[in-house]
């Protein structure tokens, strides 16, 4: 079953990041996906596997070929996920970023009465 | 100059934030470790505020920060510094929700940038469990909710 860790794990990796943007545009077989990496295809296909397993993306049987595509729903959500994560940290630091400034000001005004 | 931040997850258990501040690590290291200032800015969501703030800043102590959104909801975390320097703070906290969550070593470092600061904070939690936990933990009012939605999102997908 597909695990909330084990998909953030699986976009922890720039290779598997590559690969799901390339699968963004279209599905594509393990052997178009391996080609703009300089990597192995065996390494390609685990990293397909680690994507598979956490419910990523998905293989279509066509004949001989097994196509990959993304499962929109999941990979959306998840960036999803992230981003209200790193809201909540831009809102600190924003908030951060003020206190810096009322501290540096506090600074001038010490230095000004000397 | 201040600079987007930037949030990358890490291996299997890691969260790395950074961000550039302009303002010298001097201040940063105050708005750090002085309660009167962490208070105005390590809060969550708007509404939030942070009614306990108690906290030795040097190796070997401690801290209890205690956050309300003034109603119905509230919460606490505890840590214990590991080391405390002008560059770097490394700590071990973990949030009563109520329930314990693992604990979350987390080491800040202020770096020297042009006029100001480049903050790195490397989050390391146990397990890839804990880590999805505390990305799932940034909206606290709905946690446990949105954590269950996803799993089912994913679980279907």
């Amino acid at each position: 079953m597909p695990q909330l860790d084990a998909a953030f794990a699986a976009l922890a990796d720039p290779t598997r990041r590559a690969i799901l943007d390339r699968l963004a545009v279209g599905e594509a077989t393990a052997q178009d996906l391996a080609r703009p990496f300089p990597i192995s295809q065996p390494a390609i296909s685990r990293h397909l596997k680690v994507l598979e397993d956490a419910g990523l993306i998905e293989t279509r049987t066509q004949g001989t070929s097994r196509p990959r595509r993304l499962k929109p729903d999941a990979v959306e959500e998840l960036w999803d996920w992230l981003g209200q994560y790193r809201a909540l940290w831009e809102a600190r630091y924003a908030r951060l970023d003020d206190v810096l400034t009322d501290l540096q000001k506090a600074d001038l005004q010490k230095d000004d009465s000397r | 100059m201040t600079t987007p931040l930037q949030l990358i997850l890490d291996g299997d258990t890691r969260i790395v934030v950074t961000r550039s501040f302009a303002a010298p690590p001097a201040l940063l290291f105050r708005a750090h470790t002085e309660p009167a200032l962490i208070r105005r800015w390590m809060i969550g969501p708007d509404g939030w505020s942070m009614p306990i703030c108690d906290c030795a800043p040097r190796a070997g102590g401690s801290f209890r920060f205690g956050w309300t959104n003034g109603t119905d909801t509230s919460f606490d975390a505890t840590g214990e510094y590991l080391e405390v320097t002008p560059e770097r703070i490394v700590h071990v906290e973990r949030m009563f929700l109520p329930d314990r969550t693992p604990d979350n070593h987390v080491d800040t470092r202020f770096a020297p940038h042009g006029n100001g600061t480049r903050m790195t904070l490397t989050m390391t939690l146990p397990t890839p469990k804990a880590r999805a936990a505390i990305i799932a933990s940034g909206m606290p009012d709905g946690l446990e909710d949105s954590y269950a939605r996803l799993e089912t999102i994913l679980a279907k997908a």
